[in-house]
């Protein structure tokens, strides 16, 4: 837990977040217009989206779904009955004049996240709540000195809201909690959880209190489009509450606006009477009942999640909690990773854990490329792994390998083939070369003599030198100590 | 429940419609006849019986996901008092 330190002592934050989560499918929730990204304005909108009269909403399966399995994934309570009810408000880009959301009734009731925070300790964060809702249309502001454009593809998309329960005590926690949101979500395969297209958004709700006192009274700030951002908009927030109430104010419950550009929040206008939605079950839907068979089947359906998957590297291969992590938070990292491994004899996991993520990591970070689309594949990398776990190259030369591999998309042994980098094990032509060094340096074999242990790498050194770094470093050793004896 | 007159501004302003003061006082009592004859419905005893949401035994309808509509931006725009660029021009708003 972390403390913010104020003029009169210390200060706990509660954080708790809303997260929108744009649910993978081909249709909208209530209409059958398509949902891709990044097309012409108003070119996937059905008459439903445009709310034009008369049109009724037909629930999209798919979505109902997506939802569950989310719940599921989130060890949540499924709800056999919800209800869908209508959320009052105007705003340009809401062309129904409410929001068919779920309010009394949602899809899915309480569960839980388990956070893995970067000193490899875990924290578990409740779920409130998961219920679905339509997206709004987008407003753009900025294309016309005096009118703002609507485009209303995204009106009617589904969406899930995921409410946390105030279980968060720092911009880290939050931080955690956003990236394994998304991994789940994404090993679900029901958001792509792309921050940058909007498909997963955030709302953060922060208040601050003396240790062990009530909830003080919270801001929820819009506009949170990052997982940087959520822990700067986290931090500002704090910091402004603390200061608020030490100079003798206080903090009003408000909704705020986080500016991307300066990291600051701001109220926003006119909001006084905005929370008064008026909420009622929609008229033109039933209530969604759901089969417990059919819920119990998309559990047995489930992928392995990151969490099971992250105790079984562990247990499997012997990975440490960290290096487990790190390899589990994108299921195609973990895929890699298994099938590296899997491939050839026994190879070594957690030198294939290194390998993954350092000299591959490197690279994609690198160059920008998704792990899908390494050059070094996953079958490659394992090949590569064998010639060092056999004796074939050093592990020196295994990292001009693998760039080698990554430029050229070659299997590593025809690399070591075509490049003469085999490893020198024949001891013949270690000794050999260590004659000559040993020849032309009585200075440093001198000090050798007279107890400087040191030297002994400066030797190693000059064999790797000469040798292109191909002389096994083993045996260079071995036999140093032998003739210097 | 009883309406009042400054209910009743409340909820013509929510709904954006507007209602001059002189109308206020008589919609006020429009509105509490209404809830009044609604309200009727409070005195049966409806203990231990399920809400009804449909007179007939029907499931909600359903619809496989797959791309059905769209593509009709032309209908869509067809009746906003300014469209520009495929969108709809409205008044600037912004925070």
């Amino acid at each position: 837990m972390s403390m913010i330190q104020g003029k009169t002592g210390e200060w706990e934050v509660v954080i708790g977040l809303e997260v929108h989560a744009q649910v993978i499918a081909e249709s909208k929730l209530f209409s059958g217009a398509a949902t891709a990204f990044g097309a012409e304005p108003n070119t996937q909108v059905s008459l439903v989206d445009a709310a034009m009269p008369g049109m009724l909403p037909v629930l999209n399966e798919k979505s109902i779904e997506q939802a569950v399995k989310t719940g599921l994934g989130l060890n949540a309570k499924i709800n056999l009955n919800s209800v869908f009810e209508r959320k009052n408000y105007f705003y340009p880009d809401l062309p129904q004049g409410y929001q068919i959301s779920q309010y009394l009734e949602p899809i899915v009731g309480e569960g839980a996240l388990t956070l893995d925070l970067p000193d490899g300790s875990v924290k578990e964060v409740g779920i409130e709540r998961l219920h679905l809702e339509q997206d709004a249309g987008k407003s753009l502001h900025d294309q016309h000195p005096s009118q703002t454009y609507i485009d209303l593809n995204r009106s009617g998309v589904t969406l899930m809201e995921i409410v946390s329960k105030p279980d968060m005590r720092s911009a880290e926690e939050v931080g955690a909690y956003l990236e394994k949101l998304r991994s789940v979500l994404r090993y679900l395969g029901t958001c792509t959880g792309n921050m940058e297209e909007g498909s997963m958004r955030c709302d953060v709700n922060v208040s601050v209190r003396r240790p062990g006192e009530d909830l003080g009274t919270r801001t929820e700030t819009k506009n949170v489009n990052s997982i940087r951002f959520a822990k700067l908009a986290v931090e500002h927030e704090a910091k402004r509450q603390v200061a608020a109430i030490e100079d003798g104010g206080e903090v009003v419950q408000e909704t705020r606006l986080f500016d991307p550009n300066k990291g600051t929040t701001r109220a926003m206008r006119g909001k006084e009477e905005a929370h008064d939605y008026r909420y009622f079950p929609d008229p033109d839907l039933l209530p969604v009942v759901l089969d417990a068979g059919w819920v119990a089947e998309l559990k047995r359906g489930l992928p392995e999640l990151p969490d099971a998957k992250k105790t079984r590297f562990i247990a499997d291969f012997g990975l440490s909690a960290y290096d487990a992590g790190v390899l589990v938070a994108e299921r195609e990292t973990a895929a890699y990773f298994e099938s590296a491994v899997a491939g050839g004899g026994a190879r070594d996991a957690k030198q294939a854990a290194n390998w993954v993520t350092g000299a591959l990591f490197g690279a994609l970070n690198r160059e920008g490329v998704e792990i899908g689309a390494s050059p070094v594949d996953a079958d490659k990398l394992g090949g590569l792994l064998d010639l060092i776990q056999d004796g074939t190259i050093s592990g020196r030369i295994a990292k001009d390998v693998f760039d080698a591999m990554w430029e050229s998309g070659k299997d590593a042994a025809a690399i070591v083939e075509e490049k003469g980098l085999k490893q020198i094990s024949d001891s013949g032509a270690i000794e050999a070369m260590l004659d000559q060094v040993i020849a032309d340096n009585p200075g440093q074999v001198e000090q050798f003599k007279s107890g400087n242990e040191k030297v002994l790498g400066w030797f190693v050194g000059q064999i790797m030198k000469a040798s292109q770094g191909k002389a096994n470093p083993a045996m260079v050793n071995q036999l140093l100590r032998k003739k210097l004896g | 429940m009883a309406v009042d007159k400054s209910t009743v501004a409340h909820i013509a302003k929510l709904a954006r419609i507007r209602v001059p003061e002189a109308r206020r006082e008589a919609l006020a009592g429009e509105l509490n006849s209404i809830l009044g004859w609604v309200e009727q419905l409070g005195e049966l005893d409806t203990k231990g019986i399920a809400p009804m949401t449909s007179v007939v035994e029907v499931r909600l309808a359903k619809r496989a996901d797959a791309v059905s509509d769209g593509g009709c931006r032309d209908k869509v725009v067809a009746n906003a008092p300014e469209s520009e660029h495929g969108f709809f021009a409205v008044p600037k708003v912004i925070e």
